[in-house]
Parts: structure tokens; sequence; C-alpha cells
């Protein structure tokens, strides 16, 4: 008999019926909410007169459009302004635990709800937000789902979902100095290209991944929706328990101790068939940076765009117009290109270890002249934890601007755009046209590369530079 | 709550031809602002369509008055990106019923079949025809029938069957919502919260 993997595992655990010719019944056990994709929805259960049917299962946060600086005044435009107090309002009436901004759980969805203890090996989650795929780093089936199914969630904690196919994706061997998760990621997207894991849910297994933090699990689960999957979940392992047994909330709760005892069971079968697998070299993977408008446009960072027809599916039809867009040629080289933006910050590299590694990186050196940086908190606890190590203040010596938590630049729906024209080295993931302002030209990246372009001004090869990380 | 009911679709159609557009260019960040489901279809592929001082900008295909219709034929992997809904809303508000490709990604495809919006997949190589006979000869109409699930050009021997899973095709078929169906199934669900 063959075995089950993670994911049926954790999927079948929460079937409540299998439609015939149809979608499974899916339980919920916990659902993240912000404030952009959720308002339609309470307003859909308003027009059908019925409240949340199990509100102690919704997480709300303010993140989306939220401004990252004077935090302790009301949103200056009252369209951003509306869609928060709605939130608030929404989720008062409803009996919903809300994070506001200035709150000391506020924060993006996606960095919060797991330091908070919300999301636990296991469970199925999902947010209106594609990247809740991120979630699945700890062992979860967790995807992003429309507004339509916000409110289907909020009506009946279930959801009518078709059962994917499986990937398993491997990484052998170890990262080499230099290179972070991000870097490996935006490596496996560049491969597979922007949608080649469509109709899949992916596995991320093997020995690299295994080694990797926490946070760093969770930038390389957050960016599978960049290659098209549903989702992507890793094995809950010592590194997971020694993670959430750190949350306060979690620590003495009897509750926490009954699931530990569950999470040896929480892995794919040895013989468990996936419908496709592929393997990854960890040692091939070098510091990257995107040079079109898909995250599946990658390669290293002193590597050359390459010529119509030599870059891979990702690369017909619509390629030339992307490197229009991104006024690059195809046989050019990035290295030494000047930058005007940085970003620091988002769900894929907002977190605690990434300003590590960023401040780690720059340390000693001054931010170049001519270049504006955002270094953005993905939450109020990393912002505090930044403070108390000490890094924020070593930043802001170094002349780099740190702000209050939010999603920022990643899709500056506030005030933190990038002007037309420009160039941002961007730890975010998405290079989409206009994603970070309209005209606005983004290299995606990781914290190294982010840190040495900070400082030189220029596309650089974070090897190169004797960054102290 | 009942919808439109979606049985037969025959319509002019807007080529736009190309691969992998994400929900940021059909509908940008900076006007999912709102609070409501209308509206968005007067920004649908925003910068695309108008340039920095809200011309339109002639070339784009939208603004071509030769091109008209209910049905957008576009390149593999459409709707890719963010989960936002609003793509979905914009894209029917502006007027269209249904979207032609090869490929679309998953959260786009689940988003458009809740809101009445019928994603055809057809094979890349008949995409191809179609492409260039509707930007060729715009005016060309295409039908698209749910029941028989076929997609086909009156006139010409174009023709294709196209997947929809049976569920779904009831709904749309007749008008409704998959929110009742798990409505109704409330005692079914509290009795699975029992049993774990
Ligand atoms: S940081 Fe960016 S990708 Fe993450 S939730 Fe916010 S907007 Fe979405």
């Amino acid at each position: 008999m063959s075995g089950k993997t993670l994911f049926d595992k954790i999927w079948d655990a929460h079937l409540v019926r299998s439609v015939p010719d149809g979608p499974d019944v899916l339980f919920i056990d916990r659902h993240y909410i912000h404030e952009v994709t959720s308002p339609q929805a309470f307003s859909g259960l308003r027009q059908r007169g019925i409240s949340v049917f199990r509100p102690e299962r919704t997480v709300a946060t303010a993140d989306h459009n939220i401004p990252t600086v004077n935090q302790h005044l009301p949103i200056a435009d009252p369209v951003s302004r509306s869609q928060v107090e709605t939130l608030e309002d929404n989720c008062h009436t409803a009996g919903i635990t809300y994070f506001g901004m200035g709150d000391p759980r506020n924060g993006i969805v996606h960095v919060t709800c797991p330091e908070q203890g919300y999301t636990l090996p296991g469970m199925t989650i999902v947010c209106g937000d594609s990247h809740t795929s991120t979630h699945g780093a700890f062992g979860t089936i967790a995807f992003g789902i429309g507004t339509s199914e916000v409110e289907m969630v909020l009506a009946t904690q279930c959801l009518l979902q078709t059962r994917p196919l499986k990937m398993r994706i491997n990484v052998e061997g170890a990262l080499r100095e230099g290179v972070t998760s991000k870097d490996l990621i935006l490596y496996i997207i560049a491969s597979l290209t922007t949608g080649g894991a469509t109709g899949f849910f992916v596995e991320y297994a093997g020995k690299a991944i295994r080694s990797l933090s926490m946070e760093s699990r969770m930038t390389v689960c957050n960016m599978s929706i960049e290659m098209g999957a549903r989702g992507g979940l890793i094995a809950p392992d010592e590194i997971t328990f020694s993670w959430l047994s750190q949350i306060p909330a979690l620590s003495d709760n009897p509750a926490f101790e009954r699931l530990v005892d569950n999470w040896p069971s929480l892995r794919s079968d040895t013989n468990a068939p996936f419908d496709s697998e592929v393997t990854f070299d960890a040692q091939l993977v070098p510091p990257m940076i995107t040079y079109g408008t898909n995250p599946g446009m990658g390669m290293a960072v002193d590597g050359i765009i390459p010529l119509p027809g030599e870059a891979g599916p990702s690369a017909n039809g619509s390629y030339l117009k992307s490197l229009e867009y991104m006024g690059f040629k195809p046989g050019m080289k990035l290295l030494g290109h000047p930058v005007d933006y940085i970003f620091l910050g988002s769900c894929t590299n907002g977190r605690i270890e990434d300003l590590r590694l960023f401040a780690a990186a720059v340390a000693g050196r001054k931010k170049a002249a001519g270049v504006t940086a955002l270094i953005v908190p993905g939450s109020q606890q990393v912002a505090r934890q930044a403070e108390r190590e000490g890094l924020t203040h070593a930043l802001r010596l170094a002349g780099f601007e740190v702000r209050q938590p939010g999603c920022s630049s990643c899709l500056a729906m506030n005030d933190d755009k990038i002007p037309a024209g420009k160039y941002a080295v961007s730890t975010s993931n998405r290079n989409f046209e206009g994603r970070q302002g309209p005209g606005a030209r983004t290299l995606l990246a990781g914290p190294l590369t982010a840190a040495a372009a900070a400082v030189t001004g220029r596309i650089t090869d974070p090897r190169e530079m004797n960054l102290r990380w | 709550m009942k919808r439109e009911k979606f049985t037969i679709l025959e319509s002019t159609c807007v080529p736009l031809p190309l691969e992998n557009i994400d929900t940021d260019q059909i509908i940008p960040a900076r006007f999912l602002s709102s609070t409501e489901r209308e509206g968005f279809g007067e920004n649908l592929f925003r910068d695309w369509r108008f340039d920095g001082n809200g011309n339109p900008v002639p070339g784009f295909v939208l603004n071509r008055p030769e091109y008209r219709g209910e049905i957008l034929i576009t390149g593999s992997n459409f709707g890719c990106g963010s989960s936002r809904e609003h793509a979905v809303w914009a894209i029917a508000d502006y007027g269209f019923r249904a979207v032609v490709s090869d490929s679309f990604a998953d959260i786009f495809m689940n988003n458009a079949l809740n809101n009445g919006l019928l994603p055809v997949v057809i094979h890349s190589g008949l995409l191809t025809q179609l492409t260039a006979l509707v930007t060729e000869k715009p005016g060309t109409r295409i039908r698209i029938d749910l029941d028989d699930q076929l997609l086909s050009v009156p006139g010409t021997g174009l023709r294709s069957g196209f997947p929809v899973n049976g569920f779904r095709k009831e709904c749309l078929m007749k008008g409704l919502d998959s929110i009742d169906y798990l409505l109704a199934m409330k005692e079914e669900i509290e009795a699975y919260e029992r049993s774990r």
C-alpha cells in the first residue's frame, strides 16, 4: 500500500464532505483577515442576514494600506482610513480579535500571526491574500483565497476547494556563505518559471530545507505562489517546535503539549506518491536578482540578462515588453547598474532575521548618497526586537530610515511608492509592472544583496563586499 | 443569493495576447481601497489603458473601437499574482462575461467562478489561431455553450471542448451561489466539529 503525503494527511483530517464531481468541503482552523479583501465579505454576510459562524477562529490585522510613519495619528487618506475603520467595526460587531494600527500585536498578517502563536502544525489556514502560503513553513495547509471565499469561511468556517496535485521540491546539500533562503526560492522560481507549479501544492524537503531557520522557511514558503503553486509546506521538526515554544501564549498551554505529541506523524510517508518531483543542489545557488516583471525572471546577481529564446519558458511572448519596461536589454549585465531605492521589508523578508542580516552586512559602512532606503519591520514585535538588539540604532547611524510596520512599498497602497522610472532593489516578492508604484522598476533580491546595493548605490555581488554577515 | 444564469454566450471579442498578466495589471493596488464591489471596471488595466495624465493610450486594445465584446481572449497564466477578487470584479464590471486562455492562475479561476465570470481553457494551438483570427477580423463572433462545454466560431470549423467542474457548472447554469450550498450543510459541519 502506498503511503500518504503530509498534505493529504492534513487535508483528509479536515474533510467535511466530498461533493460528487465537485470540490471538497474543507474545514478551516484559522482564518486571517485584513482591511483590503474583507469589507465586501462582511457586507455579503449582512445582505444574507447572517453573522460570523466561528468568530474565535478568525484573527484580523490592519497592514496593507496603513502608513509607516506617525501611526499614532489617524490615517490621512480618507479612503484608506475608511477601509481600516470598516475592518475595526466589522471585527468589533462579530467578536473577532483585531490587531489595529499601533497595537503591540499589529503587523503584516503573515508575520504577526505566526509570532502570536496562531499558526500551528497540522492546521488548515486561509486568508484573502496570496502569500498565505507563508504559514506552510509550520507544516500547515495554508493558501490565499478571494473575497467571496472569505465570505464563505466567515459564514460556514468551510471552503469549497478542489484537491490540488502534489509536487515535492527537494533541496539537497547546503547553501553557500552569502546566499540566503530568498536567493534559494528565487532560484527555484527562475528554474520552474512563474506558472510552473500551477495546480500543485508543494512540499519542500531535503537537507538544505531542514537546516533552515523558521524565518528562512517562511521566506521560501511565502513565494510558492510566485511559481503558481497553491501553497508550499515543510514538515515540522525540532526547529519548528523550539521556535514555537518561545511564544509565551503557547509555552505552558496544555493543548500545545498535546499537539506536540502528535507532530511525529506530520510528515509524508516514505512511499507517499507525488505527482511531480524535482531536486535542486543548494551548492549551485548564487545570490539572485530579478531583471524582469515577473518573479520567474531571475538570474545570478553577476549574470547576464538572457537573449530571447535562451531564457526558457518565462521568456517568450511578453519578454521584450518586460525588458523595455525595466529599461534593460538582452545580454546586459546588471552588476554596477545604479539603483535609486532599497526596500527591506514585507512578509517575505521583514522578519527579525532579515533585519539582523541586513544590519550585520552594512555594519561599519554608510548608506550610499543618492539612495533612498526604507527599512520596514514586518510587525511591532520585529520592531521591538530590532530596538532591543540595537539594530534600529545602528541602522539609523548608518543613514537608514527605519519605519513603523506594514506592507509599505511591497504593494505601495500607502505613500511608500517608488517613483516612475526609478530602480528599487526590493526584498519583497513581486516585481510586476507598477507593483511598487506606477512606472516603478523593481529588482527582487535577498537582504544581503539589498544591503550591498544600499551601501554602494549599485547592484553589487554581496560575496565581493567582504560584508560581515 | 441568486446570480445571473450562464448558459450560452455569443459575442465579439477583445484580444489581449500577453502572457502572465498579473492581477496588479488588471487592477493596480492603489484602486483597492474601496469597500464596495462595484465601480472597478473604470480602472480595469488602468496603467496600460491610460497614461500618467489619465488620457487613453491610443494603441491599447480597450481603447480601439473596433474591438468590443463580452469575451476577453488572452495569454497563458492569466490572473497570476495577488488573490484580489477586485481583478474579477473589474473584468466583470467592465462588461466581460468570459475569459479565454490556455491557462489561468488557480486563485483567479476560483474567484472568476464565484462571480459568474467563465474562465474557458482551450488548447494553446487553438488559442493562437483564435487570437490571430479575432485580431485580423475584429467583429468575429465566438460562441460559448456552457451546457455542451463547447467553444466555437460560427461559420468556421473552429471549435473546441473545454473543461468545467460539474458542481461549478451547475452553479453557473442555475445561477446558484456556493455559499448557500455550504449554509445548507450547517448540521454536517457542526457534526464534523464535534467529531474532532
Ligand atoms: S507584505 Fe506584500 S505580499 Fe505580504 S501581505 Fe503585504 S502586500 Fe501582500
